[in-house]
Formats: C-alpha cells, structure tokens, sequence
C-alpha cells in the first residue's frame, strides 16, 4: 500500500476544515481556500486527504488546483508578493514591475526565494483599479505602483 | 401534457416538445449536424454535451453568437441554419484551430480511420490549414492495457465522463488552464500509478488516437513465425458476436465457426475456447458459492456473504483500489482467462509433450484490462505469464484483414480439443448476468441434487444497470445481485459495507453491457441496441449447445478425474485461484 506521511495534528486540522463545510464535495474551493490559507500551500497530502474527506476523486481535486492561479502546490514565502496583471493595472504598467520584483528577487514567478521570504505570483484583478498598478503583500495593499518604488517596498520587509 | 415548441429549422417548420436542444430537433427532421466532443449513451442515461469543441454550431436568427446546437435548447419562433456560409466557414475555422495543434502522423496513427476527429474533418470539407501556432509536447504514458497520447488530445472529455460519471473510478480530471489543460490522472502521474481500473471505457470512447490500446499484434506476429513455438489461442464468449461488425457484417451476427477458421489459418497451433475455461471457473466459484453458502447456513458466523463474482479484471481493479477492506469477499477463484493459462501450460503442455516455455498462450479478448491481467505477478510462474498476453477484438480484426482475409468468406470451422469444447454455460458469460446463470445452473443441482429441467434463469437477464432475483434451490430462497458498470457495481459495495445487503451473491462487470461491451471490442458509439443485439447472439448460442451446465462437461469432467483432483482441492487452489491486494493510497500519520 502506497503511504504518505503526514503529522496527525496536520491530518486532524484537516478533517476539522473540511467537517466545517459539512464535507460536502461541492465546497470544494473553499476547503482548498482555507487549507491553503493554514498550510501556506496545498501538497499533493493535503489534496489526497481532502479528496478523502469531502468523498471526491484527487483527480477532480488536483484539476480545481492546478486551474485557479490562487492555489499554489509549492510553499509561499513569508510575504507573498502579488502582483495584479488585470486589464487595467495591466495597461497602467504591471508588467514592468513584475520585472522588477522578479530581477531584485531573482525568482521566476510561483516561486519562492531561498530563504523562504518572498514568493511572487500574479493574479487577475483585484477589484482596486482605481490604483492600478496594485501590489499586494500579504494582506497589505500597495497602489499606484512603479518600478521605482519596487526597492523601497522590499526593504520594508527586509528588517 | 408536455409544452410543445414550433420552430424552423432550414426553412422547415419543426414541433418539438419543450427542452428539446436544436441537435435532437435537426436529427428529427434528418438534419444531421457535426459534433464531436457530444456523447450520448442512451440506456446508461448518459449525455455528455460540454459545448466546448464548437463543430456544432448553427446560426439562430437575431442571436449575434453562433450557438452550439448540443446543448442550446429550442425556442418558439426560432429560425436556424445550419449550412449557410457563416456556419460553415465557423465550423471549418474551428477545426483547422483544433488540428493546429494535433500532430500529423495519421498515416500511423492506431486510430486512423476509426478516428472521429479525422472523419470530421474530411466531412467539413478541411483541404488547406491556415493556422500553426505553439504544439503540445506531453509525455506518452504507457501502462500495461492503455497508452495515453495527450499531444492528441482534443479535451473533448469524453473520457472524463466515462471515468468519472459512468464508472466511478475518478482516475481522469482535466488539469491546468489554457493551453496547457490536459486530461490526466492526479498530480499527471502515469495511469499505472493512478487508481485506473484499465476497463478502457475511455478508449472506447475517445474521438482521436489520444487514448489507444497496448497493441501486442506484432508480438503476435512474431510468435507466430516462430517455429521453435507452439501457439495456442482461447477466445472470450464476447468476441464471437461483435468481431463480424469489423467486417460490415449486422450487430449480433454469430461468427465462432469463422474466427476459429480464421485464427487457423493466421497460424495458431491449437483454437481453443475460453468458454472451456468459463465451465472451470463454475466447477471452482460454484463449489466455493455452495461452500459458503452451506456455512452460513449452518449457522458459521465467520463466513463471508455475498460472495462476489471475480471473472472480471476491471472490477478486481476497482475494488483492490476503492474498497480494499472488502477485498475476501470476492470468490478467489481466477477469472477465466487465468484458468486457461495454467491448464494449458501445465496439463496440455505434458499432453503435447513440449516444455512449458515453448508454449505461447495469447487470449483473445474483448477487454482491456485483461492486457494487465496477464502481467500480473501472481499469474507467472519464474516470470514465465500463463496467458503471454492477450489480443483485443478490434486487433484481431486487424490481423485478419492484415493477412487478406475476408472472416464474411471463410468457412465455418470447430474448436480444438480438449479445451475447445464448451458448454452454453460458458458461452453467456460473455452478457451481464451470465456468469451468475451459468453458476446457478449448476449450484442448483450440486446442491439440490436434482436435474433441473429449465436452464434458463430469465430474471437474471436483461440490460438494466442493477438487478436482482431470488432462485428457489428446491425450498432455499438465493438472493442473487447483479451489476454492470463500475458506477453500479459501488452502489452495491457501498450497501454491503453498510450491511445493508441481502444477497447471497453477486456478479459483476466493471463494462456496461458486461464483456459484450467491454473496452477491447469494436466500437458501438454508445447505441445500446448493438450491444443488445451482441448479448442476444450469445444466448442463442447457449440455446444451440447441446449441453448448458458447466459440470456436465465431459472434458472438465476428464479434467478433474485425470489432472485436477476435486473442486476447490488442493491442486486447483494451487493453479486455479488466486488472492488480492489492497491498492489503496492512504495517508500515514505520522
């Protein structure tokens, strides 16, 4: 028999997540929310024991993973930085300073970097386009954003 | 009373009741619109109709989008097309979209000329491709009964709904986003690792050549050539009443005296019959069904009820990997094609006076997971498999078209002997509900010890997805559950699990339809009447045979009195049963 391994207090706080949404399949994605959101990303073991709990295929759990851009299989960083490459902070310049995260942090992006302290990502929209380009760090919010201001915002986090 | 809707549909005024989509309604009016990612399996309740691939859209007057006519339901007063020039040209973009990232080795490829995606194409007219743009470059996976070529892919998801809806087995998702979506296992492991029961419902069902058989015909061939080998062959019960359709012969049409002509002159040294293996299997599930029962009934509290049939290798699959704790429930009894391969290897070897090793023993079968089967370790001896491998119906049909011959032309030819003689028993097998019926017929006078006068168990017959029937053993009341379908075969998993279950027995097949319709034989494009029509054949057969009760036959009886012992002894349990793993993935906690 194939095993993963997986600490119990891991495994316990799982089933209580997916108990709380009454294991029902169809919560799905917001069991994927908050396990990700207490385990900082979701390894193929949180999967297969979410798949377990909520009486659905891992096939099924690794497809709704692997489409939304939100859900992550490799650890975030400390702070997670996030770029919004929606339409509008996409026009008003993201993409330059996506570059200049990626160059000062020297990782790809839905990587983290070695010490485990920043990770970037990027995502669509974040429903503050009147402060396009928005940067999100956390639960922090950070607009008007230009590649100029990308070395400040990293050295607030560097302390 | 059910609304109706009037509509027109290329100038012809349509009625149709309300839900109607537009497909259903130009079929009814002989409009026959192109699709391919639709599926619709009419029996099993399945209509597969994403919307996704397009190639069926029609315009509808005042609407700005064309819609896809699978799933856009009519609606009063619309007029539609469905050939002007705008849904024409759509439909012809579409494709050469489609075929923008599709590798051009049709001239190769095993689905050419049953492929979907092809036909379609030639059918809208594609002669030039305007577009090329970024490839998929998927690694193929091969596992022992399928190989995945997702570069070929066209995520039609049929499979998909096949996997999941229909079987249960969940070993297919779509994954990723965009470009980069495929249909695969979890976390795109190979299939081998995943909890896919090789039922090969997916290939039967797939539109391209992403999803083929492990082909052994050139194995085959060269086996053949070989002169240092003796080559034996069985056939399953099922491949008897489907192969003619590869030939163009009519759905149901029996062709055993053509196939075993056939497989003569392909070179086989024996023809044999599985059905022979099928009556062994009886001997053996029957003693073991009656063994239990007696048990139970003399109040043994340890003993397992139901006993569950294990002929079928697709549900071995599935319950080794879903419900592993219900794993010595099953009868141990090997499927079989597992019978034949050791009797063959270790009595008709001696009888023929070669070595173990010289001899070859390929299957004929209408399954998939019957491929894997063969590779099982517990079915080799020092490495050496007791059935080679085994050969699908449609690869059979090619090989006989390979080597010039036409199976309507050829003549009418028996079986070899001694394993080629069979009973009307063995011949149902191949229907779901067979195997139960062959069982009880002889259960019933071993147990009873009378003759029983009408071998046909009618109520065990039939093409709904669960059943069941109580047979009277002269005053004892069977309870007898049969499923088809791995999705149904669950339901009763789950009922015995729950202790919700009164049967003493129970058959299933992991296709719908049983072997008839399993994943190996030629494709019925989900019209259930063929499959039908193929049980029909086999239990006309069985009314043919002059003996129908397994244990009436006289070279199983020979077998046992001059090789095997008893039923169930200690030289059956040896060669002619087996045991079961638990395949389940579990966490370990740690």
């Amino acid at each position: 028999m194939a095993k993963i391994k997986l600490a119990k207090s891991k495994v316990d706080k799982l089933v209580e997540i997916c108990k709380s949404f009454d294991n029902e399949g169809s919560e799905l994605i917001n069991v994927l929310h908050k396990a990700q959101e207490t385990f900082g990303y979701l390894p193929a073991e949180v999967q297969e024991i979410i798949a377990r709990e909520l009486n659905v295929s891992v096939a099924h759990v690794y497809g709704v993973v692997t489409f939304y851009s939100f859900f992550s299989m490799v650890p975030k960083g400390e702070f997670p930085i996030s770029i919004c490459m929606g339409t509008a902070c996409y026009v008003r310049g993201a993409e330059k300073v996506l570059e200049e995260f990626k160059r000062q942090l020297s990782v790809p992006v839905g990587e983290t970097t070695e010490d485990g302290k920043f990770s970037i990502s990027c995502l669509r929209c974040v429903g503050a386009c009147g402060l396009a380009p928005v940067v999100t760090i956390g639960e922090r919010v950070y607009g008007r954003v230009s590649a100029g201001d990308v070395a400040d915002i990293i050295k607030e986090y560097q302390k | 009373m059910e609304k109706m809707i009037k509509l027109t549909i290329d100038k012809k005024q349509v009625e149709v009741p309300q839900g109607t989509t537009i497909l259903e309604a130009a079929k009814g009016i002989g409009v026959d619109i192109p699709t391919l990612c639709y599926m619709h399996l009419g029996d099993m309740g399945i209509e597969h109709k994403p919307g996704g691939c397009r190639i069926c859209v029609v315009e509808v007057e005042g609407r700005r989008n064309l819609a896809p006519s699978c799933n856009s339901k009519c609606e009063q007063g619309m007029v539609i097309h469905t050939h002007n020039m705008r849904v024409l040209n759509a439909r012809k973009t579409v494709m050469e979209l489609m075929l923008s990232d599709h590798p051009f080795d049709c001239l190769v490829c095993a689905k050419s000329g049953n492929c979907d995606l092809q036909s379609t194409a030639q059918q809208l007219g594609v002669r030039e491709l305007h577009y090329k743009g970024e490839q998929s470059t998927y690694k193929v996976d091969y596992s022992p009964s399928i190989i995945r070529d997702m570069d070929k892919c066209i995520m039609c998801r049929r499979c998909e709904t096949m996997c999941n809806d229909v079987q249960t087995v969940g070993a297919l998702s779509a994954v990723n986003r965009g470009f980069q979506s495929v249909v695969a296992p979890a976390f795109e492991m190979d299939l081998e690792k995943s909890t896919c029961t090789y039922c090969g419902q997916c290939v039967a069902v797939c539109p391209t050549g992403a999803l083929t058989e492990k082909d052994h015909t050139n194995q085959l061939i060269r086996d053949l050539a070989d002169p240092k080998k003796t080559v034996v062959v069985q056939t399953a019960p099922a491949v008897r009443a489907a192969l003619g359709e590869e030939f163009g012969m009519e759905p149901g049409t029996l062709v055993t005296g053509k196939m075993v002509s056939a497989l003569r002159q392909l070179g086989f040294n024996s023809v044999f019959d599985t059905d022979f293996a099928a009556d062994l299997t009886i001997m053996e599930e029957g003693t073991e069904l009656l063994d239990r029962l007696k048990r139970h009934l003399d109040g043994d509290k340890d003993v397992k009820l139901p006993i569950l049939t294990s002929c079928c290798p697709g549900w071995v699959n599935f319950f080794e990997h879903h419900f592993p704790e219900m794993k010595d429930i099953p009868s141990t009894a090997r499927s079989p094609q597992q019978m034949f391969g050791p009797i063959a290897k270790n009595y008709l070897a001696k009888e023929m006076g070669i070595k173990r090793e010289d001899m070859i023993v390929v299957s004929i079968m209408p399954c998939l997971a019957k491929k894997y089967e063969c590779q099982r370790d517990e079915f080799k001896v020092d490495g050496d498999p007791d059935v080679n491998y085994s050969i699908s119906t449609r690869e059979l049909a090619n090989l006989i078209k390979q080597a010039n011959m036409d199976l309507k032309t050829l003549p009418d030819e028996e079986f070899d002997n001694p394993l080629g003689e069979s009973t009307g028993a063995g011949v149902i097998f191949g229907a779901t509900g067979g195997v139960i019926e062959a069982a009880a017929r002889t259960a019933y006078e071993v147990y009873t010890g009378k003759t029983l006068e009408n071998v046909n168990f009618e109520a065990l017959r039939g093409m709904e997805g669960i059943r069941s029937a109580t047979v009277d053993f002269n005053g004892l009341d069977v309870n007898i559950g049969i499923a088809h379908g791995l999705g149904n075969a669950r339901k009763l998993l789950e009922d015995i699990r729950d202790g919700k279950s009164q049967y003493h027995a129970i058959e299933i097949m992991a296709c719908p339809g049983g072997c008839i319709g399993g994943g190996g034989q030629p494709l019925h494009h989900g019209d259930s009447s063929i499959l039908k029509k193929r049980a029909a054949a086999l239990y006309r057969e069985d009314e043919g045979k002059a003996i129908r009760k397994s244990h009436e036959n006289p070279y199983i009886i020979k077998l046992y009195e001059e090789f095997l012992g008893k039923p169930c002894g200690e030289l059956s349990h040896k060669l002619l049963h087996t045991h079961y793993f638990d395949k389940s993935k579990d966490v370990e906690i740690e």
